[in-house]
């Protein structure tokens, strides 16, 4: 080994590379070493979590604001938060945990009146008009915005069950399952890809990353 | 025993060697087969080609390790592209483990590949918790909702930030997203309030779910998974972990299309004998 190696690197890196092996040995069935990278992996998650968002959140902004009360009043107003965060936590015990479904209330309340008008702008207004293009003639734009408007309606069709499928919509609900169909192995072909694309993040990681890096470390 | 009742029975080790061989084989024997770049992926591009020199960029890092193979490439590439036609780059993240990420992205291509300084071509705010409402905070005040970058430092002190306080001094958006809050949320509020151009990455996961806003024109681009990091690696000239990783990538493709056909024939010859029977 040589002298300028960086010991935090290469212990890092070989501990990535034995946990990433012991969670790849459930593949060949379930085993100690498996379980043990997973609870390490739950584990730490939470204390990390845990310690992150105390520093980065609580400590700052909740904490840090009650602490300039004496200087400006105006801070008083965190003690609703610091309230409604009590609150939350009551969900632990039991006789008082009707009392967690204040705050539960308020986040709810919150986000939906923040996002209501938002996500109706652009989950549905912003979509109407690209969804209705003018069709100009026998050319491959015409035709796309032509079988985007057919999909569209037919879709929401298949969706309306106020009426019966019969006849007219029942033929166009039948359109519209073919639509979806076409939607679902395309989500489907995607989620394929992206889990490839993990496995090939891991697999560099352990060809170039482990073995490599550790090959050239020790120049065998 | 038939060779139908052999292959039904098969055991899904075999499967899962045969998937690992062809996605190990041709990362370490690369096949070079061609990449070619789709319209979303150009159309990022573009835009960034189009702003003038030294525009300033907000760049969102709202993924986590755990996308790191997909989205992580993504950011390289186009913070390459961005510090190449010298623009500035502020980087905020709504994901905790984003600002680690921006970090390193910075230290390997600002400091590293283009002599960037911090504070004066690029800088990074951290984490900003409260999901679309920090969202919604930003685009007001960036001194209000995060008045120290990630090493706690007054980003007033940055030249960066001089002239810079809400999305109305910002020329572009690019979010990189791997769920929630993440596209939608930055599309509510950066094309939806604010009309500023803005253009994504995420994973292929939720391509599908996010391409209506490339298709209605609230995003300018759209990269979806490692793919669109390999074709924005393509355009700036400089292939690299998305590239090499896209043979890979073909091949298990190919492999798991060959099995889902074969599945489905044995499964149809299955099902007829036992209609005969």
């Amino acid at each position: 080994m040589t002298g300028s190696v960086d010991i935090t690197q290469f212990f890092g890196v070989w501990v990535s590379a034995i946990l990433t092996l012991c969670i790849f040995s459930f593949l060949y069935k379930d085993n100690p070493l498996y379980k043990f990278a997973e609870h390490l992996f739950v584990g730490i998650s939470a204390g990390y979590w845990f310690c992150f968002y105390f520093h980065n959140h609580i400590k700052p902004k909740l904490f840090g604001s009650l602490a300039k009360i004496p200087e400006d009043a105006y801070y008083i107003v965190y003690i609703i938060p610091l309230g409604l965060g009590i609150m939350m936590l009551l969900r632990l015990v039991p006789k008082l945990s009707w009392m967690s479904r204040w705050p539960i209330s308020f986040i709810v309340g919150t986000f939906a009146g923040l996002n209501l008008i938002n996500y109706l702008q652009s989950n549905v207004l912003d979509q109407i008009k690209p969804t209705i293009s003018p069709v100009t003639g026998f050319n491959v734009d015409s035709i796309s915005n032509l079988i985007l408007a057919i999909g569209v309606l037919t879709g929401i069709i298949y969706f309306f069950f106020s009426a019966e499928h019969k006849g007219t919509i029942g033929i166009a609900a039948k359109i519209g399952i073919w639509f979806l169909m076409v939607a679902f192995g395309a989500s489907f072909g995607y989620t394929v890809m992206a889990r490839i694309s993990l496995l090939i993040g891991r697999m560099q990681f352990l060809i170039f990353d482990w073995i490599l890096y550790s090959k050239n470390l020790l120049s065998f | 025993m038939s060779l139908i009742e052999k292959l039904k029975n098969i055991d899904r080790r075999i499967i899962f060697l045969i998937i690992g061989l062809s996605v190990i084989i041709p990362l370490i024997v690369p096949l070079n087969l061609p990449i070619s770049v789709s319209p979303p992926v150009q159309a990022t591009y573009d835009y960034v080609e189009s702003i003038p020199e030294g525009s300033t960029i907000l760049m969102a890092f709202d993924y986590d390790p755990g996308t790191m193979p997909e989205l992580y490439p993504m950011s390289i590439a186009f913070m390459r592209h961005c510090f190449r036609k010298n623009h500035k780059i502020i980087a905020v993240s709504i994901w905790p483990f984003g600002a680690p990420l921006a970090r390193d992205a910075f230290n390997q291509v600002g400091e590293g590949e283009y002599g960037k300084v911090y504070g004066i071509d690029f800088v990074n705010l951290g984490f900003v918790p409260g999901d679309v409402v920090a969202i919604k905070a930003l685009a007001r005040s960036f001194r209000e909702i995060s008045p120290k970058d990630v090493d706690n430092k007054p980003i007033e002190s940055f030249p960066i930030m001089q002239g810079i306080d809400n999305f109305d001094n910002i020329d572009f958006v690019f979010e990189l997203s791997a769920g929630f809050p993440g596209i939608p949320e930055w599309v509510m509020i950066v094309y939806g309030r604010h009309k500023k151009p803005m253009a994504s990455g995420c994973t292929a996961v939720s391509y599908p779910q996010y391409s209506p806003y490339y298709q209605s024109g609230q995003l300018k681009g759209l990269l979806g998974g490692l793919k669109a990091a390999a074709e924005y690696e393509v355009l700036i000239g400089m292939p690299e972990k998305a590239v090499s990783g896209m043979d890979a990538q073909s091949i298990a493709h190919a492999v798991i299309v060959f099995f889902v056909i074969v599945g489905n024939v044995f499964y149809f010859i299955d099902s007829r004998k036992r209609k005969k029977i």
